[in-house]
C-alpha cells in the first residue's frame, strides 16, 4: 500500500490550470520531495491531498482510501503559510491543536513537554506565542505537526524563514521521524535539502510533472556525458573529448556520442597519464532544475 | 470528542476570556446601577426646606380669605400692594401674588419675587392653586374640595372582541419593553457576530487556518465557530436579563408605580430566545461570509456594515409598526429575514402578530440560515486561504457554483 497515490488530478482557475493531470506515489517509510519554482503549482497539489481544496477531477487516496476525519488524524501538515494564536501559550497551543488531532489533554502535555525540552525550549512553555522569536514559532508548529505520532507528515516549505540553527535542528528532527518509520513529503524550491534528505522526488513545473523517480535516477537521467578529471599530465589531442573545461579544481572532460567514460580511461592510462582522481560527471539537482525549467520556458 | 465541540468549546472560553467581552458584559448593569444609585442620592443632596415659607397675597376681588399652612408655606394676606412690595423687599416674606378686580372672568394672578427664575415651583403653583380653590368652593364638603383639586385618575382596559380584558393593555411598558429588549438583542447580536468576524480576521491574518483546516472540514470549522459565539452572546444576554431583574427591584424603590407597570407577555419572552437565536444565527453566518472573503479584520468590519445597517432599520420605523401594523410595509419588515427580529420584537409589544405571519417569518429566516450556511461553507472552501486580494462579486458567484 502506497501513503498517497495521486492519479490525475487536476485544479484549474479560472483558464489556468494551477494542477494540471499530475500522478504520483508516495511509498511508506520514504521521504518524498516536491520541487519546482514559485507557483509550479506545489502548494495547490498538497492542498488536494489535505482536501482543503477539491481537485476538478482526478483521485487522491490516503493510506489506500479517501480522506476522512479518522485518516486526517494520521495527518500531520505543516502548511507553507503558517501562524498560531499570538494570545495563547505555547503548552495551550501545543493542547488545543493535538486535541484536534484526536489527542487527550494529559498525553498531549506529556508529550509537548518531551518535544520542547528536545528542541531546548522547555523553558518557553508558558510563555505567549508572540513572546517567542520567529525561529522559535516554526519549530513549534513542527511540534503542533507531529504531536499526535502521525504516520504521514506533509512539510511545505519547511525550512522557509529558518537560521541556519534551527533549519538543523528541524532536519534532525526530519531524520529522526524517518528512522521511526514515518513517511514525510515536503516541497522546496531548495534542490539542496532534497539532495540531502529525499529518496524520491517529484518535479512539478507551470502545474505539470516534468521529472519523478528517485534521485538517483533522475541524476543518472540527466547525467552529461563527461568526466572529472584530477591531473597533471597533459589532455590535449584525446580522441573522443571535444572539449575540456576547468571545474572546481578539476577538468571536466565532454565526450562525444561515441565514446564512454570507460574508453576514456583506457586511453588516458595508455598515454601514460597519471590520474589523481576520476568520475562521472554528475549534474547537480540545481542544475537539472535550471535545466528543465529553462527548457520549459523556451 | 468530537471536533465541533472541541471548537465550540474552544471559541466560547477565548471568547469570555476576553477583556472587551467581560467589559461590554458588565458595562450593561454596572452603568444602569450607577444611574440608579445616582437617581437616589441626588434627590437627598439637595436638603428639603425646614423652615416654614411665607408668602404674601393682596385680594382685590375680596372672598379669599380662607388661610392655609401646607407644604411648608404660609400664605399672609396684605390690605395693599404698597404694603406687601415693603415686606418683600424687607424680605418679611419671599414672596406675594396679587389676585386681581377681573379674577373670577380671567383668572389672572400676578405674582412678585425677589429671585429670577425659569418657572414658578410646583410647590408654590400647587399652594396659590389649593388656595384659589379653597376659596372658590367655600360651602362644600371636604371631599368635594379634594375631588376637585385632583378630579381625574384615569384606569384605561383593553377589551377583546369577547368583551373580556386583553393580554396586551398597551401603555407605558408595551413602548418600553419592546425597546429595551431591541436594543439588548441588537447588542448582544452585533457583539457576537462581530467576536466572529475579528477571529475570522484575526486566523487570516495569523495564518492559522490552514493548520485548522488539516484536522476539520470548513464545515466543521463554521459550524463551530458560530456556535461557540453564540454560546458566548447567550451568556450575555442571560447577564443581562438576571441584571435587569435585580436592578428592577432596587429601582422600584424609586419609581415603584412606573416599574410596578412593566409586565411581560410570557409569549413576548418566547419570541424574544427565539428570534435572538434565530437573528444571531443569521447575523453569524453573514459575518462568517463576509469574514471568508476580507483579507483582514479591519477590512471585515467594513463590509459587514452592508448586513448590520439594515438590522436598526425597525427603530426607524418604530412609529409606523406602533400605529399601523397592518401596513404592507410592516409585513415585510416582519418577513424579510434580516429585520424580521426586531420589528418582531417591536410589534409582539404592541398588539398580537398573526400567527401564520410569525410562522412565515420564522420559515423564512430557518431557510435563510441554511442557505446562507451552504453557501459560505462554499465560501470558505474557496476564500479562506486566499490572502491578499478580495474577490469581486463575478468571482464569488463563479465559486458558488464550483465549490
Amino acid at each position: 500500500m502506497f501513503a498517497i497515490e495521486v492519479k490525475q488530478i487536476l485544479k484549474a482557475y479560472g483558464n489556468r490550470a494551477a494542477v494540471n493531470n499530475v500522478s504520483f506515489d508516495v511509498n511508506q517509510g520514504e521521504i518524498f520531495g516536491l520541487i519546482g519554482p514559485n507557483g509550479a503549482g506545489k502548494t495547490t497539489t498538497i492542498r488536494m491531498m489535505m482536501d482543503i481544496i477539491k481537485p476538478d477531477s482526478g483521485e487522491i487516496k490516503v493510506m489506500g482510501e479517501k480522506l476522512n476525519d479518522g485518516s486526517k488524524n494520521k495527518i500531520g501538515y505543516l502548511p507553507e503559510e503558517r501562524g498560531l494564536y499570538k494570545k495563547m501559550s505555547v503548552m495551550d497551543t501545543i493542547i488545543y491543536f493535538a486535541s484536534l488531532k484526536g489527542v487527550d489533554k494529559v498525553t498531549a502535555r506529556k508529550r509537548g513537554e518531551e518535544m520542547l525540552k528536545r528542541a531546548d525550549l522547555l523553558p518557553h512553555k508558558n510563555k505567549r506565542i508572540e513572546e517567542l522569536s520567529r525561529g522559535m514559532g516554526q519549530i513549534i508548529q513542527v511540534i503542533i505537526t507531529t504531536i499526535h505520532e502521525p504516520d504521514l507528515i506533509i512539510l511545505d516549505e519547511p525550512f522557509s524563514g529558518l537560521d541556519p540553527v534551527n533549519t538543523q535542528l528541524l532536519k534532525d528532527m526530519i531524520r529522526e521521524l524517518k528512522n521511526r518509520g514515518k513517511t514525510i513529503i515536503m516541497s522546496t524550491h531548495l534542490m539542496n535539502d532534497i539532495e540531502e534528505l529525499c529518496d524520491r522526488l517529484l518535479m512539478i513545473n507551470k502545474g505539470r510533472a516534468v521529472l519523478y523517480g528517485s534521485v538517483a535516477e533522475v541524476k543518472s537521467k540527466y547525467r552529461n556525458n563527461a568526466v572529472l578529471i584530477e591531473t597533471k599530465g597533459d589532455l590535449t589531442g584525446i580522441e573522443g573529448v571535444t572539449g575540456i573545461t576547468p571545474h572546481n579544481g578539476a577538468l571536466e572532460l565532454k565526450l562525444d556520442a561515441n565514446t564512454t567514460p570507460q574508453m576514456v580511461l583506457e586511453r588516458l592510462v595508455k598515454k601514460g597519464i597519471v590520474i589523481n582522481r576520476f568520475e562521472l560527471s554528475m549534474p547537480s539537482l540545481t542544475e537539472i532544475f535550471i535545466k528543465v525549467v529553462g527548457d520549459e520556458h523556451e | 470528542m468530537n471536533k465541533t465541540l472541541l471548537l465550540i468549546k474552544h471559541e466560547f472560553v477565548n471568547t469570555v476570556r476576553r477583556k472587551a467581552f467581560v467589559i461590554l458584559t458588565l458595562a450593561f448593569p454596572v452603568i444602569a446601577l450607577l444611574g440608579l444609585l445616582a437617581a437616589q442620592v441626588i434627590p437627598g443632596m439637595i436638603t428639603p426646606t425646614t423652615t416654614i415659607e411665607k408668602v404674601g397675597y393682596v385680594d382685590k376681588v375680596g372672598i379669599f380669605t380662607q388661610g392655609l399652612t401646607e407644604y411648608k408655606t404660609e400664605l399672609v394676606p396684605y390690605a395693599g400692594e404698597d404694603v406687601a412690595k415693603t415686606a418683600l423687599t424687607d424680605k418679611k416674606i419671599k414672596e406675594y401674588f396679587v389676585i386681581g378686580p377681573d379674577y373670577l372672568s380671567t383668572g389672572l394672578v400676578q405674582r412678585y419675587t425677589l429671585t429670577s427664575e425659569i418657572a414658578p415651583s410646583s410647590t408654590v403653583q400647587t399652594v396659590i392653586k389649593d388656595f384659589l380653590l379653597n376659596n372658590l368652593l367655600k360651602g362644600n364638603s371636604e371631599e368635594v374640595i379634594a375631588r376637585a383639586k385632583s378630579p381625574l385618575n384615569i384606569d384605561s382596559t383593553t377589551l377583546t372582541a369577547a368583551g373580556t380584558p386583553a393580554a396586551r393593555q398597551g401603555g407605558f411598558s408595551a413602548l418600553i419593553l419592546p425597546y429595551i429588549f431591541s436594543i439588548l438583542l441588537m447588542m448582544a447580536i452585533f457583539t457576537s457576530s462581530g467576536y466572529l468576524l475579528q477571529g475570522l480576521g484575526e486566523e487570516k491574518e495569523n495564518r492559522v487556518m490552514e493548520i485548522l483546516l488539516s484536522s476539520i472540514s470548513p464545515r466543521q470549522l463554521l459550524a463551530g465557530k458560530v456556535l461557540g459565539l453564540g454560546a458566548a452572546g447567550l451568556v450575555q444576554i442571560v447577564v443581562w436579563l438576571i441584571s435587569a431583574n435585580f436592578l428592577m427591584k432596587i429601582a422600584s424603590s424609586t419609581w415603584g408605580n412606573v416599574i410596578g407597570s412593566l409586565q411581560v407577555p410570557p409569549e413576548f419572552l418566547i419570541l424574544g430566545v427565539i428570534y435572538f437565536i434565530l437573528g444571531y444565527l443569521l447575523m453569524a453566518v453573514l459575518m462568517a461570509g463576509v469574514g471568508s472573503i476580507s483579507p483582514t479584520a479591519r477590512e471585515g468590519q467594513q463590509m459587514s456594515a452592508i448586513f448590520t445597517l439594515p438590522v436598526i432599520i425597525p427603530i426607524y420605523f418604530m412609529g409606523l409598526i406602533m400605529e399601523h401594523p397592518e401596513n404592507v410595509a410592516v409585513k415585510i419588515l416582519t418577513f424579510f429575514p434580516i429585520t424580521a427580529p426586531i420589528t418582531v420584537i417591536v410589534r409582539s409589544g404592541l398588539s398580537e402578530i398573526p400567527l401564520w405571519e410569525l410562522l412565515v417569518s420564522i420559515s423564512i429566516l430557518i431557510l435563510s440560515i441554511w442557505g446562507l450556511f451552504i453557501l459560505t461553507t462554499k465560501l470558505f472552501r474557496t476564500y479562506l486561504l486566499m490572502y491578499g486580494k478580495r474577490p469581486d462579486l463575478r468571482e464569488i458567484i463563479r465559486s458558488f457554483k464550483e465549490a
